[in-house]
């Protein structure tokens, strides 16, 4: 009994952990399963048929590419226009700062579905056609204001100092820039465009509302539970579970690595 | 061009006076970012503003007739909605605050070496995408299976009942399979601002507060708690906004008994095509919770951190 006292937050812990895994877990092992029918929500038998034909599904590998095209597309233009705004918003002193800080701030702070319905009213007023670049568009805003955080979180943390080191050594403002404040501030900006990269490759709400016909993965995810649960889905979830665990463990071997190394010098 | 002319500015000695050129940089920088948020994010609420006072038909176009009893309308005959949505977002960030706290504790205290790979395996549900890991809850919550089944032995699913959060032994299709997902769904946001805050709290102010003979309990009370209180407000706001916004929790899991405000501003959008009422309901949304997040934050007493 005191034991159970003393490791309560351990365990308080540790379930709500298994809470948070158990989805992903039940993703994995019905990617091994055989369905009678056309959902995949009930355990029938081990096969691993889907794996050895994942893009087997009409048009899901097509929706996969269309995402990625667009999470690329929309990482690069919210990564550099919100490295920009991060930069401005911690460097200079200017009056509309605060109403600047302000409207990056409200579009995370809206529910989405409002921010997707009045982007619709928007395009469905100016006769826009629906499709990639109105997804593209959508993604490219609201990934900025997240681009715009995790900059300026980073370039905060910078010491001045040696910008000005850098300027006292007779460097110009374009190579104090390059060889100074940009090295620092990569962190800051790499991690806005996972981000940004993460957000758009799984929006739904936002895309659901501005692809008209266009399908990204999301919408196949969307329109399949309607017509049936193919297992191809879960293998393409286990897959970019595993990928992108192995990346963060990757990631973390080398900084911890060159942490060390930097110790033993 | 610019590099190098203060480059020889520099070499002839003079010293750095900020010039016009210099003062109109951040303005620069802010340009196409601000515009594009401006042109996208403002400039649609603006036409959403329109859409909601206007009337017509899709075959005969919509005008702008300052029509406002369409708010008037939307809301009497969805208010259910709107009280559905408040009840399950906030009742899923009671329960993300409760379930998360002692894991972002656990995270923050008592992980020592494990706390690096505990961390990714908070954020590492997110790789998979969500929708996906929303349909694998069909698969928990599928009735007579082990958990329903479990929760039925040990007498859960009858407190459940009595607070009207499902009917019979049954889960999904039930507000609290809807609940349920939202909690999920919305977790990690609740944990990573927590353990931000806890992680910054001076870990000898634990032990100050024992060797002034605190109880570990009342040291959690006078001392960690309130001290992770940015850290609960933040997580609360990015659990409860986001929720109550939520369609897809209600659709994958719910039935026509649970649908939340978002489900109706999506089929009014995008299935009846009445958009004057969709966006009335979309503006009503958006001021319930302004409203409910004000009070809130009024009373959690930090207003500075927004």
């Amino acid at each position: 009994m005191r034991w159970l006292r003393r490791n309560i937050i351990v365990i308080a812990g540790l379930l709500t952990l298994a809470y948070l895994i158990l989805p992903n877990i039940v993703v994995m092992v019905f990617s091994f399963n055989n369905p009678a029918g056309k959902f995949n929500y009930s355990w029938r038998e081990f096969s691993t048929e889907a794996w050895q034909d994942p893009c087997g599904v009409a048009d899901m590998c097509g929706s996969l590419v269309l995402s990625l095209q667009i999470a690329f597309f929309a990482t690069i233009g919210a990564t550099v226009l919100g490295a920009m705004i991060a930069f401005a918003l911690v460097r200079y002193r200017f009056k509309a700062r605060g109403t600047i800080n302000s409207l990056i701030f409200l579009p995370m702070a809206m529910p989405e579905v409002v921010m997707a319905a009045s982007l619709l009213t928007l395009f469905l007023n100016l006769g826009a056609q629906l499709g990639f670049w109105t997804i593209l568009i959508a993604h490219t805003m609201f990934c900025l204001s997240f681009v715009v955080v995790a900059v300026k979180a980073r370039v905060l943390s910078m010491d001045p100092r040696l910008e000005e080191a850098a300027r006292d050594l007779y460097a110009g403002p374009v190579q104090t820039f390059l060889r100074v404040t940009l090295p620092i501030a990569a962190p800051g900006i790499a991690a806005g465009a996972m981000l940004a990269f993460a957000l758009s490759f799984d929006d739904f709400i936002i895309t659901n509302f501005n692809s008209g016909s266009t399908v990204t993965f999301p919408m196949f995810v969307w329109g399949s539970a309607q017509r049936g649960t193919p297992v191809q889905i879960n293998v393409i979830g286990t897959a970019m579970f595993v990928i992108a665990v192995l990346i963060v463990v990757a990631a973390q071997l080398i900084s911890s690595r060159r942490k060390h190394s930097a110790r033993s010098k | 061009m610019t590099a190098t002319a203060t480059a020889a500015a520099a070499e002839a000695g003079v010293v750095h006076k900020p010039s016009l050129r210099r003062k109109l940089v951040p303005y620069w920088l802010l340009l196409p970012g601000i515009l594009w948020l401006l042109v996208f994010f403002a400039l649609p609420l603006v036409y959403q503003a329109s859409t909601s006072v206007q009337t017509g038909s899709l075959e005969e176009g919509f005008k702008v007739t300052w029509h406002f009893p369409t708010y008037w309308d939307a809301l009497t005959e969805y208010w259910p909605h709107f009280v559905r949505s408040v009840l399950y977002a906030g009742t899923a960030t009671i329960l993300c605050l409760l379930l998360g706290y002692p894991l972002a504790y656990l995270i923050a205290f008592k992980a020592g070496r494990w706390r690096n790979l505990l961390l990714v395996l908070v954020i590492a549900p997110f790789f998979t995408s969500f929708l996906i890991r929303t349909l694998a809850w069909k698969t928990i919550l599928a009735d007579s299976g082990p958990v329903v089944e479990t929760l039925n032995t040990i007498g859960f699913l009858d407190v459940t009942n009595w607070l009207g959060m499902t009917d019979g032994s049954r889960v999904l299709a039930t507000p609290l399979a809807v609940v349920t997902g939202l909690t999920y769904n919305f977790l990690p946001f609740m944990i990573l601002p927590l353990y931000t805050s806890l992680e910054r709290i001076d870990t000898r102010l634990h032990e100050a507060a024992g060797d002034l003979y605190a109880k570990p309990s009342t040291a959690f009370r006078k001392v960690t708690f309130p001290l992770s209180m940015p850290g609960v407000v933040s997580g609360t706001m990015l659990t409860f906004i986001p929720a109550s916004g939520d369609y897809i929790n209600a659709e994958l899991l719910g039935s026509t008994d649970t649908k939340m405000v978002g489900n109706v501003i999506q089929s009014q959008f995008l299935r009846v095509l009445d958009y004057p009422t969709a966006a009335a309901l979309s503006f009503i949304l958006m001021a319930v919770v302004l409203i409910v997040v004000t009070i809130y934050i009024r009373r959690a007493g930090t207003e500075d951190l927004v």
